[in-house]
């Protein structure tokens, strides 16, 4: 009997121990670095799925709308008097600015299609809903500031300053300290004004927008306090059109719904009416072209390369060369097809048709390297069974070697046109980085794709956009996963085993 | 058709017996066969007989599966391979350039060491042979050419209540014997087995065996085999190849009883290979 040494069986079990420990340490950390940014990304561009509208009652004259030609009407001018129309005390030119500001520039859009879909509404009264800016749509969503009410439970005098601008505001009693903080807005029926100055006993207040009286005295209950998280300075949303938010949301004007033109939409200058439609089409544009070259070539390639040609040194050659051509980096691709098929052949810019093609010559070495492993793991034997039954080499590669292969080529293919969907830098040399807001109609129009729509956006300053950027991505996982448990349904669904 | 080529009665050790009872069917003079620089088989010439079992015997490496392989010119898939010699089937060279292999593929069926049905139906398996060849002009001649097939193989009656069960989920005896059908399926006239049951287990094995015995009536069988005992058991004649040279050549009572050679001798007793 040998004599066991404990020690170094110890240290054996301690070194696999810690073996075991390294890999779960570096799965748990990627774990942890994949659910940052999944859940980093997921909860940024969730609130681009939704947006606001506020309802508002138009009637639609049938003198400005023809029923025959719905479509014409200036919807957009119909939505933005009867949203003028909530707040008739809104006068001056900076405060109406400020007060359409908060509509969005196409909020006409679904009360145009709801006309063009039913042109007998035209001549009636409609409640349709407008489309908030992206402005307000952050405000409402909770992004550029909170704001909290509080009702005035003290007498509270408001005269004009001598010789300046503002308001002062004292309180019943003389030289008693008013409730108040600076950048605090005090609301009440007829006119909103946010303190600028706290003394003793006498707060200094500018007016938002016109007070409808210059001298008044405000009972307990009759105002409240507004007190903001983020001072006005800091924000795009002014303090008053928060207050104009807060009066629509009060009386349940502002509805949260969906953002299917974020599905239906091409790209915009505007965040809220922007949509990944165009680039979305795009990408299937770019991606069906890519697949119609890259997968016949591909498969065609790796057969007569595996199957068929002589094995001399110009297959080893052209062998070494695709696997070459597999790491090049995809810029270059891209400069090949501007140098070729824009420049020489003269192919239209920014056309799907060009991006497709570059996008095969990418993607056709992944296919052909896959499709060539793929045909390699079919067993010889099958191939020799098929010559002994008197089968032509040609037969038994199409009618027992290809089709056993076939899971493992659609794999490599689907892989390699999930590259090319997430692909960026090629398709910006062939100009399908440009500003396009029509969704593509053929192979052959501008587009662009959805991970150059992405560039786009997180380059653009509108906060809005980041959330667009984010919900950009999440449509573009998405995509990829759908393409990835596809392959994944193939292999395992046509698998054979022998 | 191309002109019977014939040759002089082989004398090499002796003429068996058995090749005087039936006609030749296979003849092969002067055979070489080089995988690049390996000289495999060198100078071989044999004389197989039809409706009889020949059996290969020898060490690992001694050239008897090559030799099989060239006899339906399955080494023409091997690129480095090349062969030299005449090999003639009933009178037909078949490296003759106006041979046509796929022809002589059908004519010469194979038996694989590991089964290797199609991952298709069992029926499939079978009805593939006869379908690219063009045998059946509809279903129910398809049908019918399967259905003797797998009677003639012995396994119509494990298997005729699941044709369109995979090939590749029957046992390991049961594939082979399938294979044995599809190689039948295309009415061949030699059947080439390449160690056909050293995959199988003893009850498999005997199976085949007796599988092998029966065909014998209608088909020219030559078997490469590992074991002496299957040789002694299923073959009528044997032939022992050392160092890609066929050294002894005779019926499989005598070689086994009384060989003519040393190394036979010393092989079959196990005192070497």
């Amino acid at each position: 009997m040998t004599e066991i040494r404990r020690d170094f069986i110890a240290k054996r079990y301690a070194a696999e121990r810690r073996f075991r420990f390294y890999g779960a340490a570096a799965l748990a950390l990627t774990a942890l670095f994949l659910a940052i940014l999944l859940v980093d990304t997921v909860w940024k561009g969730l609130p681009a799925f939704t947006e606001h509208r506020v309802l508002l009652d138009v009637t639609l004259d049938a003198k400005e709308f023809d029923a025959a030609k719905p479509q014409a009407g200036d919807y957009d001018t119909l939505m933005k008097e009867a949203f003028r129309a909530e707040f008739p005390s809104v006068k001056g030119r900076v405060e109406k600015k400020a007060l359409n500001a908060l509509l969005s520039s196409g909020a006409g859009d679904d009360l145009r299609s709801m006309v063009i879909s039913d042109p007998s509404l035209i001549g009636q009264m409609v409640k349709a809903p407008a489309l908030l800016s992206d402005d307000s749509d952050l405000y409402l969503k909770g992004f550029q500031t909170e704001v909290s009410f509080a009702p005035g439970n003290a007498m509270l005098r408001v005269a004009p300053l001598d010789g300046e601008e503002g308001f002062l505001l004292t309180g019943d009693v003389a030289e008693q300290p008013l409730a108040l903080a600076v950048g605090q807005v005090v609301r009440f029926e007829g006119g909103a004004l946010r303190i600028a100055k706290l003394e003793s006993g006498h707060a200094v207040a500018e007016a938002l927008g016109k007070l409808e009286a210059d001298q008044l005295t405000l009972q307990p209950g009759q105002w409240d306090i507004a007190t903001f998280s983020v001072p006005e300075q800091d924000r795009r949303i002014k303090d008053q059109q928060v207050l104009w938010l807060e009066t629509l949301k009060a009386e349940g004007r502002i509805e949260q719904g969906f953002a299917w033109r974020f599905f239906t939409d091409g790209d915009s200058r505007e965040p809220e009416l922007a949509g990944i439609r165009g680039a979305l089409v795009g990408s299937l544009l770019t991606v069906a072209v890519a697949l119609v070259l890259a997968l016949p070539l591909g498969i065609a390639a790796a057969l007569y390369l595996e199957q068929f040609a002589p094995k001399n040194r110009w297959t080893d050659l052209i062998e070494v060369n695709i696997n070459n051509l597999a790491a090049v980096p995809s810029i270059i691709f891209g400069l090949l097809g501007l140098a070729v098929f824009l420049n020489f052949f003269g192919l239209p810019r920014s056309a799907p048709v060009v991006g497709g093609l570059v996008l095969a010559l990418l993607v056709l070495p992944t296919i052909i390297i896959a499709s060539r492993a793929a045909l390699k793991a079919v067993p010889p034997s099958i191939t020799e069974a098929a010559l002994g039954v008197g089968a032509s080499h040609q037969q038994a590669v199409f009618h027992h070697v290809l089709p056993l292969a076939l899971p493992g080529i659609m794999t490599g293919t689907i892989l390699g046109l999930a590259r090319a969907f997430g692909e960026t830098a090629p398709l910006l040399m062939i100009g399908m980085v440009a500003f396009i807001a029509d969704v593509p109609e053929g192979f052959t129009s501008a587009a662009t794709v959805l991970p150059v729509q992405v560039f786009l956006w997180s380059d653009l300053p509108e906060l809005a956009f980041q959330s667009k950027t984010a919900a950009a991505i999440i449509v573009l996982l998405v995509v990829l996963f759908i393409l990835n448990a596809a392959a994944i349904y193939l292999r395992k669904r046509f698998e054979r085993r022998w | 058709m191309n002109a019977p080529v014939t040759f002089q009665t082989l004398i090499t050790p002796e003429k068996p017996r058995i090749m005087a009872e039936r006609p030749t069917k296979i003849a092969a003079r002067n055979v070489d066969v080089h995988y690049g620089e390996k000289h495999a088989i060198k100078g071989l010439s044999i004389d197989i007989p039809d409706r009889a079992v020949s059996a290969f015997i020898g060490p690992s490496g001694c050239g008897k599966s090559t030799f099989l392989r060239t006899i339906n010119r399955m080494n023409d898939t091997i690129p480095t391979c090349r062969v030299g010699g005449d090999i003639v089937i009933d009178g037909q060279d078949i490296h003759d350039p106006k041979l046509d292999v796929v022809q002589l593929r059908a004519r010469v069926g194979m038996v694989f060491q590991k089964p290797n049905p199609f991952p298709k139906s069992i029926f499939e398996n079978v009805a593939y042979g006869p379908r690219i060849h063009g045998f059946a002009r509809n279903k129910a001649e398809l049908d019918a050419i399967v259905e003797t097939s797998l009677r003639k193989a012995g396994l119509w009656d494990e298997v005729k209540d699941r044709l369109n069960h995979p090939g590749t989920g029957l046992s390991g005896g049961q594939q082979q014997r399938l294979c044995i059908a599809r190689a039948i399926a295309v009415n061949p006239e030699v059947i080439l087995m390449d160690e056909p049951c050293s995959a199988l287990d003893p009850i498999a094995t005997a199976r085949i065996e007796e599988l092998i015995d029966e065909l014998r009536q209608n088909y020219c069988i030559v078997i490469v085999t590992h074991s002496m005992q299957q040789a002694a058991r299923v073959s009528q004649l044997t032939a022992f190849f050392h160092l890609g040279t066929l050294v002894e050549y005779g019926d499989t009572d005598e070689m086994f009883t009384a060989p003519q050679e040393k190394r036979t001798q010393d092989y079959i007793t196990g005192r070497f290979g």
